[in-house]
């Protein structure tokens, strides 16, 4: 499994950084989100739940753009088709593209998070970094896991580019208010409290549990 | 124990019947050429048979596996070429190769030992969307073949090939290979040429089923009218 999981992963980042397809993509939406953001709250900052809900928001609709992606190549291509003849676990794919999108994930917001320091938060970033560094993994994971089961279960509709974000959105409102509602402390001026523990633990359950449902679900997917 | 045996296939999409009632053996060594017009169920009995679409009725069983229930221990024993050539056109065919050889657990050196037998010209590092049709499809043969199998399914294998490129990949997917094979061919004369066994279809019901040498190329035209 290991093994099929790093050839396949392989094989998806050679695919990205030879098109730039999805990456640049993502992160040049969460920039010009903060921008439009910036002038439409007539502010020159934000902080608190405002922030959070700025960034977590920018954040899940900039990731639909890369999950609506994940499968593209493997549908037009015949990348399915190569891969279902191969006598490998079809979870192998699945670890694949969680990776991928993970990896996507933490590319966008080592952009998006320092755009957003500099556009719209007010208080400094650097105190409360580590920890919004484990909340954002923590969303990531629910992220990438609800990205690649919707991913693989629109790329074979017709409507994908409209199926992706209407199935995944509502999968991942718990996501956002998860993330948003731990992130509100550390982005308030008087960084009171920390990290509130309850929404860490609902993030970490909500991953597993979606990691369990794709993980099931997977396979019946790819399969006719 | 023979390489292929369907009884009473059948396959549809949704309302359409795409394969119906199709019944036939084939031995291992030997191959079938599948005849047909456009739409006729030829590409769909490929996908059966490569375990890439379940059959909706009837038995069948490919290299002694029953599919769709032991369709694991089919796959990376039979290779598909089919219309698309199963590539990403972003990498090169051999990175492209690399990435199959990983999946079917082929050691990397078959890699290098398949691109010399395709004669890819130096181009094996080039992206596969800069490359000609006869070129990829040359890899796909590459790919089709890069893990040794012992069933060969094979669409159109001469489409966009060259005479030169024809008689390049023959000792990989022709009879010289010694696999089983089932072809399918539009061209008469040349599909006749190596079968052992001809199955014409019209409709995805079973037209034609005879030994090649009982079959002319008049006969094979006819299901085309």
């Amino acid at each position: 499994m290991r093994r099929t999981v790093g050839a396949l992963l392989r094989k998806e980042l050679l695919v990205e950084l030879r098109t730039f397809e999805s990456v640049p993509g993502m992160s040049l939406f969460a920039v010009t989100t903060f921008v439009v953001f910036h002038f439409a709250l007539n502010r020159s900052s934000v902080e608190g739940d405002l922030a959070a809900g700025i960034l977590w928001v920018t954040l899940l609709f900039a990731a639909i753009l890369g999950a609506n992606r994940l499968f593209v190549a493997d549908a037009d291509q015949g990348g399915f088709d190569g891969f279902l003849l191969a006598p490998v676990d079809r979870s192998a794919m699945m670890v694949a593209k969680v990776l991928t999108m993970l990896a996507y994930l933490v590319v966008l917001e080592l952009v998006a998070v320092p755009a957003f320091a500099i556009l719209l938060l007010g208080p400094p970033l650097g105190p409360a970094l580590p920890q919004l560094i484990a909340v954002l993994a923590l969303g990531d994971i629910g992220i990438a896991v609800i990205g690649t089961l919707v991913g693989a279960l629109a790329v074979q509709t017709r409507a994908r580019d409209l199926l992706g974000p209407l199935l995944a959105l509502p999968l991942l409102v718990p996501i956002v208010i998860g993330g948003a509602r731990a992130t509100a402390p550390l982005l308030a001026f008087s960084h009171a409290g920390g990290v509130p523990a309850r929404w860490l633990l609902t993030l970490g359950l909500y991953d597993l549990i979606f990691g369990l449902i794709a993980y099931a679900l997977f396979d019946f997917l790819l399969e006719d | 124990m023979p390489a292929l045996q369907l009884e009473g296939l059948a396959r549809h999409y949704g309302e359409r019947e795409a394969l119906s009632d199709v019944s036939l053996t084939l031995q291992e060594g030997q191959t079938l050429v599948v005849f047909g017009p456009n739409g006729a169920g030829k590409s769909t009995l490929l996908r059966v048979l490569s375990t890439l679409l379940r059959p909706h009725a009837g038995r069948v069983q490919v290299l002694g596996c029953s599919l769709p229930d032991e369709a694991w221990s089919a796959r990376g024993r039979l290779g598909l070429l089919g219309h698309e050539p199963l590539l990403y056109r972003e990498l090169t065919a051999r990175e492209n190769l690399r990435y199959h050889a990983s999946l079917h657990r082929v050691p990397q050196e078959r890699v290098e030992r398949v691109i010399e037998g395709v004669a890819m010209s130096g181009r094996e590092d080039e992206p596969l969307r800069t490359l000609s049709r006869g070129m990829v499809q040359r890899v796909a043969i590459a790919r089709a073949v890069l893990h040794e199998p012992e069933l060969l399914l094979l669409d159109e294998p001469h489409s966009n090939l060259d005479p030169a490129g024809i008689e390049l990949v023959s000792p990989l997917i022709g009879p010289a290979s010694g696999r089983t094979r089932v072809i399918c061919s539009h061209d008469p004369e040349a599909g006749l040429a190596g079968a052992d066994l001809v199955l014409g279809l019209r409709s995805g019901r079973t037209a034609l089923l005879l030994p090649a040498g009982e079959v002319t190329a008049g006969k094979i035209r006819e299901l085309y009218r």
